[in-house]
Order: structure tokens, then sequence, then C-alpha cells
């Protein structure tokens, strides 16, 4: 089995690549990564004029099941990965049952070998039933394959809980990645506390709800040595604080959406409840600070928070609506469009913010176009030019703010361990 | 002219100074209707509307019904807590069901703001919003600049305070909106728990003192304090409220002297404003009841009706 990407431009940060290669892969591996290469008994595929990039990973998705499988499953949310350029995905542990125990992250590993297209790497819950109140059986859910341990779509309010899971997180090495809100600032807040939610009559969430717990969690990395990773950035209070923190040499990443970076909380302005997201969508202010942090190293990765919810969840009142965007299929396009293709980012730096970023944050081995790595590869064409139409995407979360807009660079082909998965924007699989 | 260029009211921010003058004018020869010995014209008989209000209210609902009757449209009110919405039933299953019954047009108050633009899109009925949550209150602020230009004689160029919970206050936002469109200068004032953020963005001026933002008004709007709003800690009881806030002779002295208070009702007497002004002779709360009644028969018609001469003819 052989396959060979000839004539595109390849960017490899890991090794340091960037320029026209052809890449080489042989039974499922990189073989080589070279100008001009001419093997015998080759299937080749022409990629010139596309970038050709290490397999992206998307370490913030809900994948839904067990539980909620009506809103997404395994097999249709690898599916909207492939289609959206990603190789694998972390896939957070709020299902029902939650993944706090060596049954249920077993359950998923399971469901994804048999129906996953792309990796799938569970995250395991800090406390049992994300109740903040217990840990979760940790080692197990370690032994089980979970990369990190997160209460994600809760906070851990009591910081005595966060500080014991960070000691306990720490004997294993194992990220601990915080939904940083205070619940009781941002209660009962439909969007971000501002100029717009003043006009809208939506109550606020303010910045700063998520500002102190961010400064919390830095504080418990600090003093407890683990390593914290703070989910959906979103505010430029806690730009500072982490690129403050990174000073100092504290262990702790972040991320960031597509939809933070990209739309501001004025697109609230017709109650769509797709506009509906925790964190909410924030001020011209704070897209400034993000995208300011990507391009200086203070952001560590891109990711999706995909949410992908049923129609009947966001199709009613806005107050009533469940947050979450569904954003596997148009985090590669928004980025492009909105950022590389205005020169706000280059293309290098991007594909090290789904690459080696979250890479490092999760200390996997992956990301790289390495010789004898698992062929994991993203390739993108800059130029095509396609309007974002939910009907079409293989989630069953049609939820996105970004339907109808018509965005510039899209991923076009998704090799996983060195099979291609996917396609123009479909799975072939 | 008609309001036809648009399907639904939703909220003073996006209507025109020419829309909110035409219903205004309108209001004129209806509220002559309200006085008559026979309160009844034909102008919209054999249209359907419905009021449904998710939220308690006696006025606005009585308001609406009896506008709708004076000009013989037949009028339903849906209550909500009798409904199938205690079933579970989806607002949007609620709404499809009411519009196949061949209503118009719905008169719509919400507890959670946007519901009626939610509403407005997914239904070939012509929706009123009567209030959504801290959004807007269209036809009371209607009902307050109508009841401001009868007394002035003009809008343009008046100075009007609006007193206490402007956060909460959808009354606020559609006053600020409506009033701004006619050159008011308009100042807002309260508790700083209370007032929402970057509220001078609104073209307003925000005061934390009566004594200031009442000085040389024309007109002072008091808005209805909600007991909740201390019971959540945004400010620390009734009495020191009222110490502050409260509209009382004393703290009108810097006003005008031919200032008018509006209040929406209903009232809390001792909170936010004293029964001095409230039954003394600066207040025009009744005629703002009555008035209001004008202004959403304007606003029927016009929506279901026809022309302005009809109903002078």
């Amino acid at each position: 089995m052989k396959l060979l990407l000839k004539g595109g431009r390849v960017v490899d940060p890991a090794n340091k690549i960037d320029g026209v290669n052809d890449v080489l892969i042989i039974d499922g591996k990189i073989a080589a990564v070279e100008p001009e290469l001419a093997p015998q008994d080759c299937e080749t595929v022409d990629v010139s004029g596309k970038i050709i990039c290490p397999g992206f990973i998307d370490m913030h998705v809900h994948l839904r099941e067990p539980g909620f499988e009506y809103k997404e499953d395994i097999a249709s949310g690898t599916r909207a990965a492939a289609a959206g350029g990603f190789t694998a995905v972390c896939c957070m542990p709020n299902t029902k049952p939650v993944v706090d125990n060596i049954a249920v992250a077993g359950f998923v590993k399971e469901r994804a070998r048999k129906c996953g297209v792309v990796n799938v790497l569970p995250v395991g819950a800090i406390s049992k039933g994300q109740g903040g109140k217990e840990l979760a059986e940790i080692a197990d859910l370690v032994a089980a394959g979970c990369v990190a341990i997160s209460d994600d779509g809760k906070p851990v309010m009591r910081a005595d809980i966060m500080r014991n899971a960070l000691e306990y997180a720490r004997m294993f090495a194992l990220p601990v990645l915080s939904h940083c809100e205070d619940l009781n600032l941002s209660q009962d807040g439909q969007m971000h506390e501002g100029y717009y939610s003043t006009i809208y009559g939506l109550k606020g969430i303010p910045a700063v709800a998520e500002d102190i717990m961010a400064a919390r969690d830095i504080l418990l990395a600090k003093s407890t040595g683990a390593h914290v990773h703070i989910c959906h950035l979103s505010t430029k209070g806690a730009v500072e604080l982490v690129r403050r923190a990174k000073d100092e040499g504290i262990s702790v990443s972040c991320e960031v959406t597509p939809h933070h970076l990209a739309l501001s909380d004025k697109i609230v302005e017709t109650y769509d409840a797709d506009t509906k997201v925790y964190p909410p969508l924030r001020s011209e202010e704070h897209i400034a600070a993000l995208r300011e942090a990507l391009n200086d190293g203070t952001v560590n990765c891109i990711a999706t928070d995909h949410a992908p919810h049923e129609k009947e969840s966001k199709d009613c009142e806005y107050h009533l609506a469940s947050p979450g965007i569904s954003g596997l299929e148009t985090a590669v396009a928004v980025i492009m469009d909105k950022l590389v293709s205005k020169g706000l980012l280059d293309v290098k730096k991007m594909v090290e913010l789904f690459t080696t970023g979250p890479a490092a944050a999760l200390r996997i081995d992956r990301g790289t176009l390495t010789p004898g790595k698992p062929a994991d590869i993203t390739v993108i064409d800059p130029d095509v030019v396609k309007k974002v139409d939910p009907a079409v995407f293989y989630s069953k979360g049609r939820n996105t703010p970004f339907k109808g807009m018509e965005m510039k660079g899209w991923p076009c082909m998704t090799i996983v361990s060195g099979k291609v998965v996917a396609r123009d924007g479909k799975v072939i699989i | 002219m008609k309001l036809d260029r648009r399907k639904d009211l939703l909220g003073l921010r996006d209507l025109e100074r020419e829309e909110i003058e035409l219903i205004l004018d309108t209001a004129v020869p209806m509220k002559d209707i309200i006085k008559r010995d026979i309160k009844k014209v034909p102008a919209l008989r054999g249209k359907a509307m419905v009021t449904v209000f998710y939220e308690p209210s006696t006025r606005t609902r009585t308001s609406f019904e009896i506008a709708g009757k004076y000009l013989s449209a037949d009028t339903v009110n849906l209550a909500v807590s009798t409904s199938s919405v205690q079933k579970g039933e989806s607002l949007r299953d609620t709404i499809k069901t009411i519009e196949v019954m061949g209503f118009d047009l719905m008169v719509m108050r919400h507890s959670m703001s946007g519901t009626p633009h939610y509403v407005a899109r997914n239904t070939k009925m012509r929706v009123i919003n009567a209030g959504d949550g801290a959004n807007e209150h269209p036809t009371q602020a209607l009902l307050d600049m109508y009841t401001i230009r009868e007394r002035k004689g003009t809008l343009e160029g008046l100075k009007v305070a609006i007193v206490g919970d402007i956060l909460h206050s959808r009354v606020a936002r559609s006053n600020i909106y409506g009033l701004g469109k006619f050159g008011c200068e308009i100042r807002v004032v309260g508790p700083s728990t209370l007032m929402p953020p970057e509220v001078e963005k609104l073209s307003v001026k925000a005061y934390y003192s009566l004594e200031e933002a009442f000085a040389d008004v024309d007109v002072i709007n008091v808005l209805r304090i909600q007991r909740e709003r201390q019971q959540s800690g945004l400010f620390p009881s009734l009495e020191e409220y009222a110490n502050l806030y409260m509209v009382t002779p004393e703290s009108l002295k810097k006003a005008k002297k031919d200032v008018l208070v509006l209040h929406p009702g209903p009232m809390n007497r001792g909170v936010e404003i004293s029964s001095e002004i409230a039954d003394g002779s600066k207040a025009v709360i009744d005629e703002q009841v009555t008035n209001g009644v004008a202004v959403r028969m304007a606003l029927l018609f016009l929506m279901m009706g026809g022309s302005k001469s009809e109903i002078v003819a």
C-alpha cells in the first residue's frame, strides 16, 4: 500500500518544513517527505496548490455518546471531524452516564474502534458525575486510555476539589482541562455582558466570570505543579492572566475556538439561538485580544468545542435554548477565511495551533509528518470558495451561526493512518 | 399610508420616526372614539386577534382587548396558565396551533427577551410585542410619547428623566429608542447596580442622584421597582431605595414648574413614587391608561385595517 501526495506545499512545523515537497505514505505510515519523489507502483495524487499538514487535532469535542445519541454519536461526530479536516478528536465526558469510570471510558474507546472514522481520544471527568464534589477514579480513567480530565460544561466551583484534582492528576502527568466560569457571576446569563446585552435586553455574562476562575486555576497550577489547560478561553483578561503565568513559568496552556475568534456579540441581534454558546460570543475588544494572543504564543491551540444539538434544543426561546455550536465542519474554513486570508495569521502558525499545539498541551505523540509515524494528514485547498450549508453536515448538530456565510479555504483531503477518509468535504469510507 | 411595510411591531429601536408619528397621529381620532357614547366602529370587522401573555398583566392585556373590540375585531385571550404550555408543548407548536385557527394578529407578552422576534419569524400572523423580558415594550413607550406630546404640544427637544431599575426595564429601553428619534435629551437615573453596562452609548446620560437628574426636566418617567431585585442582592432594602430614589415633591424642586410625571403602573406607592406625586396635579398616570387604548387602537388599525382618512371620516 503506497500513496504519494505530489507537489503540495508541505507545512510541518515540528520538522521545520515549509515548502513544496512530496509526501510518500507506505503501509499507513509516513515514509518520506522530500521534493520530487518518484517511487515505483504508487498511487499518486496531485496536490499542487494545496497545503499539506500533519493531521489536525481537535482537543475539545462533544460526541454525545453514550446518552445523547439524538444530538450526535461517535459515528456521526467522527465523520464530521473527517469532513472538517481533523484526524483526531478529544471527546468530552459530559455524556449520560458521565465518563467518570473505567466502564464508560472503555465503552467510548470500543465504540470509537468500531464506528469511528478518525482517532478518538477520550477525556475523563474530574469529579464523579461531574458533580464537583468527589474525585472520579482518575487512575482507572488513565488505564482506560483517557488523555486528560475535565468537568467541561461545568466549572469545578470548589477550589479544594480543583486543588485535589490537580495534585492527583500530577501523579499521572495528566493535564486538567478547566472550564473557567464562576457560576455565581454568570448565572442565568444569555450572552456577553456589554453594550449589546444592554440593547438586546438579555442578561449578560460578565467577562470577569471567566477571568476569576482562570486566575484561580493558574494559582492552583502554580502551587501544585500540575498542568492546567484552560478550555475555550474567550476574554482579554484571561489572555493576560495566561500570558503572565507563562512568563512566570507556570504549567498552563489554553485553547480558543473559531467562533470566539470570528464572531462578536452583535450577532445575537435576531435572537437566533444558534448564536447562543458558553462562554458567550464576546465584544470586539476581546476578539482583538484573542487574535493577538494566537500570534504571540499565549494561545496553544484552536479547538472547536463542537457542541451539536438536535433541532428542538435550538428552535425555541433564546433563554431556553441549549448553548453550543456545531463546529467540526466549519473550523478550518473559518480560520482560513477570517484570519489566514486576511493576513491576521500565517499558515505555519495556523498549522501549529491545530497540530503541535494541542499535541504538546495533551503530551501526546502526534501532530508531525516525521517518517515512521502514522500517516495522519490534513490537506487544505486555500482557494476553494464555498457557502456553509448545515444541511449537508455529517454532524447531527446543524446548529451553527456561520450558516449561509461564504468562506474561502477549505479542507480537501483527510488521511487517517494512510487511508483517505474524506475528500472535498465528503466522507469516503 | 399604512404600516404595511412591516409585518410586525417588535420594538421602537428599528422603527422610523415617520412611522411613530403616523401611529401617534392615528391615535388622536381613536381617542375620540373612546369618549363617544357608542364606542364602536366597524373598521376591523371580520378581523381576528389573539393576546397571548406568558407573564401576568392586567392593564396591557385588557387595553389591547378593548382596543380590538372598539374597532370590531374578534378578540380572544389565551390564558397561558390553563393552556397546553402546562403540558409541555413547545412554543412553536402552540403558535402554529393558534395560527391555523385563522388569527390575523397576535399580541404577545413574554418574560424572555427576543421571544416575540422568534415567534414573528415562524408565523404568518402579524405580531405585536406587548413586552419581552428586559428588551422592549413598544406600545408602552408609544402611549408615553402620546401623553407627553398631547400635554406639551411637541416631543422635540424635551428633557426626559427615566428613574429606577433601568437594567431590567423594557419600558426604559423603548422610551430611550422612541424619544431619541425626536431629539429629546434623555437622562436615566437609579442605583449603579440597576444601570445597564455601557448605557450612555444609547445617547443618554446616566445619573445616580435624583436632584441632579431632575434639574430642569420637562418629564419624569418613574419605573416600577420589583421586589425580587432586592432579594437577588442588587440593592440593600426597599427603605434605602425609597430614601434615595422615591419621586417626592421635594425631589421635583429643580424640575421645570410644569413637569409631567408618568408611571407605567402598577405603582408601588411609598417605594418609587410618593402618594402626593401619584395623586397630585403633575401626574398623568390615568391619562396614560386611556391613551394606551387609543395608541393600541391606532396600531391595530394600521396593521390590520386601512388608512387614516378612513377612520377620520
